[in-house]
Formats: C-alpha cells, structure tokens, sequence
C-alpha cells in the first residue's frame, strides 16, 4: 500500500479510544436496561420514549441542543484542566458565579443596547469564573493545597455566597423569590429557531470548542500545556514554566465555566436564580472524560448526555422509571470506562475458552 | 460571669455536645481514610461511601424496624463499595483519583434512584426513630466533659472506641506495621513476605465501612430520614480532616471536633439571629477546610508510596 493511501486509512480510523468509550456507553446502557427490567418496565420502550424525547422532534432535539451548551462548556474547561494536569471539579461553582456575575451586570445595564449588554455580561461571567477558579490555582501553587478537595469546598461557598446575593443585595424587591429582577430582551442570547429555546450559546460552544481543539493541537502554547499535564518534571526541565500552564489550565477553566453560567442566565432563564444549574458541574467532569480529554470529543459526549437528561423527564412520565436512572447511566459510563482495559481483557479470556471448549 | 458558671451554662454544653454528635459522621469516615491512605491508596471515595451509608442505613432500619440492622447494612454496604473500588484502585492499577469521583457521582444516582424505586414519589417522607442519647445521669452534667461525652447516643460511643481500636491497631499491631509498610515502600514490604495486594484491599474495604458507618449516623442517629444527596461534601471534609490529624487517630478527631464545633457554631448562630447573613454561616466548614488544606500544605508527611499502584512482582506482566 502506497504511504498516502496509509495516511487516508489511518485518518479514517476512529480517533484513539473511541471505540472504548462507546463500548462504555453501551454497556452502561445495558446495566440500566437491567435496572429497568427491575420496575418492570420494558428497557426498550423506556430507552425509547427517552430517546425519542430528546432526539425525535424539532422541540426535543432543540432542547438537547440547549442542554448540550452548559455541559460542553464546562466539559471543555475541565478538560483544559486536566490536560494541564488540574483536577479542576469546581465547574459548577464557577458556573453559579459566572450566572450571578452575568445577572448583575443584565441588571445593572438595563436599558443599555444589546451590543454592549450582552458582551459586558459575557465579560463580566467569565471574569468572575475565571478568578474563582484562578483562586484554586493558587491555592494549589502556592500552598500545595489539593485541587480536588478546594475547588469542590469552594462550590459550596461559590453556591451560599450567590444565595447570600439573591437573597439580599441582588434579589428583585418585587419578588419573594431569591433572584434578580427579570432582564431587558437586550439581554438575552437570540434565539435561533423561532419556536424553540436554541438560543446562540450554541455558536459560543461551537466557537470554543474549535479554540481549544486548535490551541491543543496546533499552537505551541497547547503542547506546553499537554506536557505539563503527562510529565511536570519533563516540561520542568525543557525550561516549561509548569505553574504558567497549570495556572492557565486552571484559568480556561473557570472562564468556560462562567461562560456557561452567562448562557444559562441570557438564553434561558433571562435572571439569575437560585437553582441556575441541576449539577452540570459535576456531570461535565464526565463528560470530559468520556470526551476522553479531546474538544470535539467533549462535544459528542456532551450532546449525548444532554439527550439523556432531556429525555429522562419524558421516560419518568411516559415509562414511570425514574429520571434518576440517567445520573446511573451516566456514573457507570465511567466506571466502565476506566476499567475498559480489564474487560477487554476478561472478554479475550472468555472467547479463548469458548474457543477451546469448541474444539 | 465566673469561668465555671460558663462552662455550666446550658447553652454552651449543649454547644459542647451537638460539637461531638456533629463531628461523629466526619471522624468516622476520616478514621477509615487512616487505614487506606497508611497503606498507600487514595480514598477519594469516602463521599459516595458515605451516602451509601447513609442510605442502606436507613432504608433497611426503615423496611426491618431495627435501627441496629440498618447499621449492620450499611457498614456492610460501604466495605462492598471500597472493595469494589480497591478492585479499580489495586488490581487494574486505575487512576485513584478518577475512580474515587466516579464513585462519587454514581452514588448520588444509584441512592436516589434505588429511594425513588423503594419509596415512590409519596409526598409523605418515611422516617425512622433515630438512636436518643443514652441516659448517664449525673455524668451528664459534669462540665465540658459531661455534654461531650455523656450525652451521646450509641453510635457516638462505637464511633470513639473505634478512635481508641484504630490508634491501637496502628502502633501496637502487627497488622499496623504492615500497613505502614505496605504504604511507604510496598516493594520491600513485598520482599519480606507481605501481600501488600491484600494489605491494602483490607484497608480500602475499612475504611468502606467506617465510612458507611458515617453516614449512617447521619439518617439514623442524627435525622431520621434520608435526603438525597444528604452528606453534602462531608466526605470531603474528611480528606482535609486527614491531613489536618496528620493520618493519626487521635490527630483526626480532634480535627473533627474542630469541624463539629464550627457547625454547631453556626447552626447556633442560626439561632441567635446573629447580623451575619446566614449563607456565610452555612460555609464556615466549607472555608474552614480550604484554610486548613493551605496552612497545613498536603502530603509533607504522607506515606511515600500514597496514590501510586503497586504492581506485584509475582504476577503475570
């Protein structure tokens, strides 16, 4: 085979590790078609109704789409993290500062035009993400502070602190509810397809997703980084500034994350509230790693989970399983994931001593 | 007001007692983090294992009737889950960390699908009758010793002479030295004849358990009921405790105390409508944790071998 005709097959391979992660998924599918069969529910009906809801109409798939913008968003700032070598699992506190950070801003500039709102908002998400996150960083360089136990301890001071806010200083005095006063249409995200919620955070996604895949990939700065993340005394040594790249990596983080809070707050719920995010934090740190630390893997895995958790609803309502079974699904996709390895293994085994016994 | 009226004031013992009952879920799960960490495995974990706890504990006190079954169960069930993740950790040599968050998120579903499943979607939430505190008498009103100790229920006595067991097993046992071992050089431990495989499999399914025991402190002795997700980062709060008591018991509970105390303060600061807005009460224990994971800096003192996978030199490549 000519060298060229290679290089086109060896493109056309699924990218490294995909096969694992839907061999993951599937199997993660399978364990909950099992739990499905214990309420005596048909798992294909319920996987149905799921999917149907969620990937079936112009409506659902809408709404996945929707539901794909937080989670890839913080998806991709955790991955950025990892790939510095931070665990990063503070997304969802960032993401609750970035909401209240957007908020107020929407608030404070109402009245203004949509070119300046809306940017400010972004802005103003993204720094408060970004220094929440960087505040872990920190934590990190300087004192050696685990990542993992800070930025998970700092979500639930980040989640008080924006109720503190919503209760007081922030809160619409013409409501008893804990959130800011409704925003001016100059600041929300377009919607995209008349009828729906797609809003416009789907281009900032889309948007980020590219910078990341192509800093990662093809700047010198994203090598850095990725070295930093496999061997900090390696990059150490080829002169890397390794706390730079953490710190950046930690950064990217935040600033995505907030960013998702500021596309939940202006797409969605136009104010700020007290339940901005059902634990999209948390589920991202999944789909990072289902993404298997790529982009655009990150955006498929994000997609996917966003459908789950769309049709979750309908297969509560339509199956009677409850909607929880997906948070299942979703916590095995990992476990199946890490231990891909051994049970590719176990399954060599088997197929041996079927082998044998068949001869 | 003298020093002794104060410390006999009713308000202050029941701050010094709701100080231990506070403390006892999180000195529990710490006291298993002990065991693991000595033997060179990271416990990220504890959380889910604690939720665990807390659930199986009350849904079987709840179906049997027996506050004591629901404790067996969930002790049972933590050291199930920390085998099941010593699998990951020890035998395919997984990323610890990763493993531990896994497990963390899996919990949340598995708990609150399986209380859905059992319990439907009532309006009216099941309860169970949690332990009262043991009657001690006179004992009771010894001051700061009698509210901190003699005014405790059950759990809170197994969870202190588990203190004492664990500080025992650690420095006076054989079974304690191998751990140490097996978590600071687990290739020489290895070469002296320890099955530092099965050292650390032991260790990561204690601490499961004490875990489990944790939590079901927290719907059986403190509550109740069950609430989905009701550990709410407790599990966490344990790993800085271990740092904080240096991987020592008695370092450890005194860390809890510290912990208790800083959650009794603010549920009584609820109480006394102190001008502090009430979420900055609410994070007390949560900043406590980020302050003590900076001032007293990580792994200085942790054992040599902590988080990396020992691969047995005996086995198959």
């Amino acid at each position: 085979m000519s060298d060229p005709a290679r290089e086109i097959l060896a493109r056309l391979r699924p990218p490294k590790g995909f096969v694992g992660s839907l061999v993951a998924v599937l199997m993660a599918f399978l364990v909950g078609a099992v739990l499905i069969a214990c309420v005596d529910v048909n798992p294909i009906d319920a996987y149905a109704a799921l999917f149907d809801a969620a990937l079936g109409s112009r409506d659902g798939l809408a709404e996945t789409l929707v539901r794909t913008v937080p989670l890839a968003l913080c998806g991709l700032g955790i991955t950025m993290g990892f790939r510095a070598g931070a665990f990063n699992v503070g997304a969802e506190g960032q993401l609750y500062l970035g909401g209240v950070a957007a908020g107020a801003t929407g608030v404070a500039l109402a009245g203004a035009p949509a070119w300046l709102t809306l940017p400010a908002m972004g802005l103003a998400a993204m720094t408060a993400g970004g220094l929440w996150s960087a505040l872990a960083g920190w934590l990190k360089l300087r004192f050696r502070a685990d990542e993992l136990i800070t930025t998970i301890m700092l979500n639930y001071v980040a989640i008080d602190l924006v109720g503190y806010l919503l209760h007081g200083p922030l809160q619409d005095p013409n409501s008893p509810l804990a959130q800011t006063t409704r925003l001016d249409a100059a600041a929300r995200l377009p919607v995209l397809l008349p009828g729906t919620r797609l809003h416009a955070g789907v281009l900032i996604v889309i948007v980020a997703a590219l910078l990341c895949h192509v800093f990662l990939w093809k700047r010198v700065g994203g090598f850095h980084l990725r070295i930093v993340g496999l061997n900090p005394q390696a990059a150490k040594n080829a002169g890397i500034s390794v706390g730079r790249y953490l710190m950046l990596g930690f950064i990217v983080g935040g600033v995505l994350a907030g960013l998702a809070g500021f596309a939940e707050v202006a797409g969605i719920q136009r104010r700020m509230i007290e339940t901005l995010s059902p634990g999209f934090g948390y589920t991202a740190i999944i789909v990072a790693l289902l993404g298997r630390t790529s982009p655009l893997g990150v955006l498929a895995a994000a997609f996917l989970f966003a459908a789950l958790q769309i049709g979750a609803t309908t297969m509560e309502s339509a199956a009677g399983v409850p909607g929880t079974l997906t948070v299942v699904i979703q916590g095995l996709v990992v476990l199946f994931l890490i231990g891909a390895g051994a049970f590719a293994g176990w399954a060599a085994n088997i197929v041996t001593h079927l082998r044998r016994l068949g001869r | 007001m003298s020093a002794l009226a104060t410390l006999n004031d009713p308000v202050f013992a029941g701050f010094l007692a709701a100080s231990m009952r506070l403390a006892m879920p999180i000195m529990l799960a710490a006291l298993g983090g002990i065991f693991n960490e000595r033997s060179g495995v990271v416990n990220i974990g504890l959380e889910g294992m604690m939720l665990t706890g807390a659930f199986t504990g009350f849904v079987a006190a709840n179906l049997s009737g027996h506050l004591g079954i629901g404790v067996v169960m969930a002790i049972a069930a933590g050291a199930a889950v920390g085998l099941l993740l010593g699998w990951y950790a020890i035998t395919i040599a997984a990323n610890q960390v990763v493993v531990g968050i896994a497990f963390n998120l899996l919990a949340v579903g598995v708990t609150s699908f399986f209380y859905r499943m059992i319990y439907g979607a009532t309006t009216a939430q099941p309860r169970v009758t949690p332990f009262s505190p043991i009657d001690f008498g006179a004992l009771a009103d010894v001051p700061v010793v009698g509210p901190l100790l003699f005014r405790q229920d059950v759990l809170a006595y197994v969870g202190l002479a588990l203190v004492v067991l664990t500080l025992f097993t650690m420095r006076m046992t054989r079974f304690g030295l191998n751990i140490r071992a097996a978590g600071e050089h687990p290739e020489a431990a290895e070469t002296l004849g320890l099955n530092v495989v099965a050292i650390r499999y032991v260790c990561i399914g204690l601490s499961g358990a004490f875990a489990g025991l944790g939590g079901a402190v927290l719907s059986l002795s403190a509550t109740g009921v069950y609430i989905d997700n009701m550990t709410a980062g407790r599990g966490y709060i344990a790993l800085a405790i271990l740092i904080l008591g240096r991987r020592h018991a008695i370092g450890v509970a005194l860390a809890a105390l510290l912990f208790g105390a800083a959650d009794a303060l603010q549920l009584r600061a609820q109480l006394l409508h102190i001008a502090l807005p009430l979420q900055f009460l609410l994070m007390l224990p949560y900043v406590m944790t980020v302050v003590v994971l900076a001032g007293f800096a990580g792994r200085q003192n942790a054992p040599a071998a902590l988080g990396i996978p020992f691969r047995p030199s005996g086995a198959r490549k």
